[in-house]
């Protein structure tokens, strides 16, 4: 039997608009665009031009630091632009597709040939190593140095989440070798955290893999809290987190020797009409999927990800390369709520008992009253202030860590204080729920992002 | 509502950078945010945000200090036609305290918040609403006989040193309306302190003028503990009416404007307490603190009325209760961690009664305890944080 491990803490945030179990039809993208800036730490030194001809798992650009780290073409096609902004920095390769995707072909030895190092270099070459990440800091995972276990997370417990167990159904022989390929990297376990109590038939079956289940709201399916309850990441420690629809990616480079980057990603929110999966590319445009697809009359936004830590993008923006769904909320700005801090709000909701959301969710007035949809939009419901109340991160942050005092030592780029108080084992995505709940209103996951950055420069 | 939002939208460019009256940008961000929830939307980070924001925090402690200050005012009217021996309706005694309590108010908020809104746009910064809770405070801890000048005066220097030096709200080590009535306290200890000025005997704006009675005397049931010669102190009333402990619950007794009545103040706290804007640990460890102390001292403390004041009646009497509920649990200057917030709050407490017993020269603990624990909440902070860090550090060493 799995390990089990329970946390009250967190916060499960209703909002309507979640994927039904289908998979709708959408054209798919005519043009990809591969933006570095997708790969958070990278330096792109750019290896095609305007007009050269790519095949899917062609290398576009490589990393300056790890030159053997190649970032590559998902379709085949024409390289049309690469777009530099100020100081020649890249900001995006883009590729007209063809119609048919033709593949670059990957000879490897069968997978249980190979060795690790083989595996690393296949990886590398193929482009899929920007889906291993790292902690400390949150980056790609640098190759050189092995890490002590590697994470995976079967389930996402954020807003809208998409089921990946539906994502990934009949494709397990892929999981399995990708699980397999990822088990070579590392002397230590590889880990599969599973939601407590769910079926998870295909998942169970997996070998390989060190199985844990949670309990919990969320960010309990955040695989940074899951290192923290199992495993933590201490000073001069490395563990890598590979997304669980990711480890696909891998195993089809193993099975059939190329590089499929095709995936499922849920529409979802209560601004997007048709909820359900669709299938894309990473640096698709989400246009096909969501043109005449959401409400009119309002601004929307578009969030490429989830609502909590998910990356703003245009209508026509590109999915960036690790999300699993489309969330599509009103934008707001054209909201003007009279004294709204004064006001009742019963269809706003707030994590403190300041409002009535709480009770209104009890049974026993959802029995009275009828249930309440709660509206969302894109504003902080406020103005940024000094932190004033306190114990309000900790309510929704599940992992053994004083995430005021981390915060607080952050804002001060007092690196000693970091390390002492956890840095080495936070991304910004943990601070997600904090950002939400905070009442001071302040930007906590680019707090904590800069940080990272900062001490990653600052200590290696 | 949309007409107001469209002349808010008309004159807004004035008030923006190169406009009319861009030195009036922070005062006229203040009132658009306080008419209008700003409409500016998440730029990077989570998309979504709580429905909570300080103007509704600050407007909610506001709110629970309410039942205190109506007491208060009713209060002041009460002891001011006892003295003078008249009788006066409800409404009345309510009019004459209203009439007396109201300028202080006044005076707290104009000068608090004229400083604020200066130093705002002084920094550039929003207003920030954290005034709102402490120029409500700050009339109910002072005696209604406190000079207007002398609250305006000791608000200022509140403000701008004990706050705005700090960098504004959540960054200040002291509570703001303590700093306000210490100050007073210290510079001005005649009008502070002693049997004058706590009950009300003049007129207010000409309402309710009169003599007071022979048998008035105004001192403070802790007043009278404090000065008494023998070691057990009968406590009575202004005009000589013995009081117990159900007279400092119900609260018709000298004293500052709010601190009399328990009943009133349970109310707010019980506001805070459900809507969590107050910590519980902090509220109920303070009331521990100080009934553990009290009790030990009314057990083996040296033989003194005030060592052997019953510890329930230190709970009720003087500015105890209303400094547990609603100074002590002021989340930015306690202690930030909740293992902090226990050992904080007993603190408290305990060094309130200590220094009411050991110290004759104050009467009232309260103030001065929580001044202290201000000072040490970081200091606090620091050992429960260590601690994490030490499990931290154990953590790689036993592996």
């Amino acid at each position: 039997m799995a390990n089990l491990i329970k946390t009250k803490r967190g916060l499960d945030i209703e909002i309507g608009g979640k994927a039904r179990q289908t998979i709708g039809s959408a054209m798919p993208s005519e043009t990809i665009a591969v933006i570095p800036d997708h790969y958070h730490g990278i330096v792109p030194k750019v290896m095609v031009k305007a007009g050269d001809k790519v095949k899917a798992g062609t290398p576009v650009f490589h990393d300056k630091t790890v030159e053997s780290m190649n970032f590559v073409s998902p379709v085949s096609g024409e390289v049309t632009a690469v777009n530099r902004g100020e100081r020649r920095k890249v900001l995006s390769i883009t590729i007209a597709r063809d119609p048919e995707i033709e593949y670059e072909k990957f000879d490897f030895k069968p997978l249980a040939q190979l060795s690790g190092e083989e595996v690393k270099a296949a990886l590398l070459q193929a482009g899929l190593w920007a889906y291993i990440k790292q902690r400390p800091y949150d980056v790609i995972a640098n190759p050189a140095k092995a890490p002590k276990a590697i994470f995976i997370s079967a389930f996402d417990s954020a807003p809208l989440a998409p089921d990946h167990e539906f994502v990934l159904h009949g494709q397990f022989d892929d999981f399995q070798a990708g699980i397999d390929a990822l088990g070579k990297l590392t002397e230590g376990k590889v880990h599969l955290g599973l939601r407590a109590g769910s079926k998870s038939t295909d998942f169970r079956m997996v070998h390989g893999v060190e199985l844990t289940e949670y309990e919990g709201p969320h960010p309990i399916g955040n695989v940074g809290v899951q290192i923290n309850h199992v495993d933590p990441v201490n000073k001069g420690e490395v563990v890598w987190t590979v997304g669980v629809q990711d480890v696909l990616f891998i195993g089809r480079l193993f099975t059939k020797g190329i590089v499929d980057l095709s995936r499922l990603v849920a529409l979802t929110g209560p601004e997007a009409c048709e909820t359900q999966y669709y299938r894309t590319l990473p640096g698709a445009s989400i246009a096909p999927i969501v043109t005449g697809n959401v409400h009119t009359g309002i601004p929307l936004r578009y969030i490429s990800g989830n609502v909590l830590s998910g990356m703003q993008i245009e209508a026509d923006g590109a999915i960036d390369p690790y999300a699993t769904q489309i969330t599509v909320i009103d934008e707001g700005s054209e909201t003007h709520e009279l004294l709204g801090w004064a006001m009742p709000r019963f269809t706003r909701f707030s994590n403190t008992n300041l409002y009535f959301s709480k009770l209104l969710k009890c049974p026993l007035v959802e029995k009275a009253f009828g249930k309440v949809q709660f509206k969302w939009d894109a504003r902080l419901m406020g103005g940024r202030r000094g932190i004033i109340m306190t114990n309000e991160y900790d309510k929704v942050l599940p992992m053994d860590i004083l995430p005021e005092f981390l915060i607080k030592a952050m804002l001060a780029k007092n690196i000693d204080k970091m390390e002492n108080l956890g840095a080495y084992e936070v991304a910004p995505e943990d601070f997600a729920l904090c950002e939400f709940v905070d009442t001071s209103k302040l930007p906590l996951q680019a707090i904590v992002r800069e940080a990272l950055d900062y001490l990653k420069s600052e200590v290696e | 509502m949309s007409a107001l939002r469209n002349y808010i939208d008309k004159i807004k460019p004035n008030f923006e950078k190169g406009g009319k009256f861009e030195k009036l940008h922070s005062v006229f961000e203040g009132f658009e945010s306080f008419l209008f929830v700003p409409n500016t939307t998440a730029k990077m980070g989570a998309h979504i945000h709580d429905a909570t924001d300080s103007k509704r925090t600050m407007i909610i402690v506001v709110l629970a200090l309410v039942p205190a200050m109506l007491f208060g005012m009713y209060n002041v009217g009460y002891q001011h036609f006892l003295a003078i021996g008249q009788q006066m309706g409800f409404w009345g005694t309510f009019f004459y305290g209203f009439l007396a309590v109201l300028p202080l108010l006044l005076v707290s908020y104009i000068v608090g918040l004229g400083i604020e809104f200066i130093s705002a746009q002084i920094k550039g910064h929003e207003i920030q609403e954290g005034f709102l809770v402490t120029g409500f405070l700050i009339p109910l801890i002072v005696p209604v006989d406190t000079p207007l000048w002398m609250v305006a005066v000791a608000t200022a220097f509140a403000v701008i040193f004990a706050k705005e030096v700090f960098g504004g709200t959540g960054m200040n080590i002291f509570n703001v309306a303590l700093i306000t009535r210490a100050f007073l306290f210290f510079a001005y200890p005649t009008a502070m302190s002693g049997d004058k000025v706590w009950v009300r005997t003049d007129a207010a704006f000409g309402f309710g003028g009169g003599q007071a009675v022979d048998a008035f005397s105004g001192a403070t049931p802790l007043g009278q503990v404090g000065t008494a010669a023998t070691s057990t102190a009968d406590i009575t009333g202004i005009l000589g009416q013995p009081l117990g402990f159900w007279d400092g619950v119900i609260g018709l007794i000298p004293g500052s404007v709010g601190e009399t009545s328990i009943i009133a103040i349970a109310i707010g706290a019980l506001l805070l307490l459900v809507t969590k804007v107050a910590s519980w640990k902090t509220m109920l460890s303070v009331f521990l603190g100080g009934g553990i102390m009290a009790f030990v001292l009314n057990q083996f403390g040296p033989d003194t009325a005030y060592a052997n004041f019953p510890w329930y009646c230190h709970l009720v009497y003087g500015g105890f209760a209303f400094g547990a509920v609603f100074m002590a649990t002021d989340p930015v200057t306690s202690a930030h961690t909740e293992t902090g917030k226990w050992i904080y709050g007993f603190l408290i407490g305990a060094m309130a009664i200590i220094i009411r017993v050991f110290n004759p020269g104050y009467a009232e603990g309260m103030m001065l305890a929580i001044l202290l624990m201000n000072l040490f909440a970081g200091l606090i902070d620091y050992y429960v944080v260590q601690a994490n860090i030490k499990k931290r550090l154990k953590r790689v060493t036993t592996k």
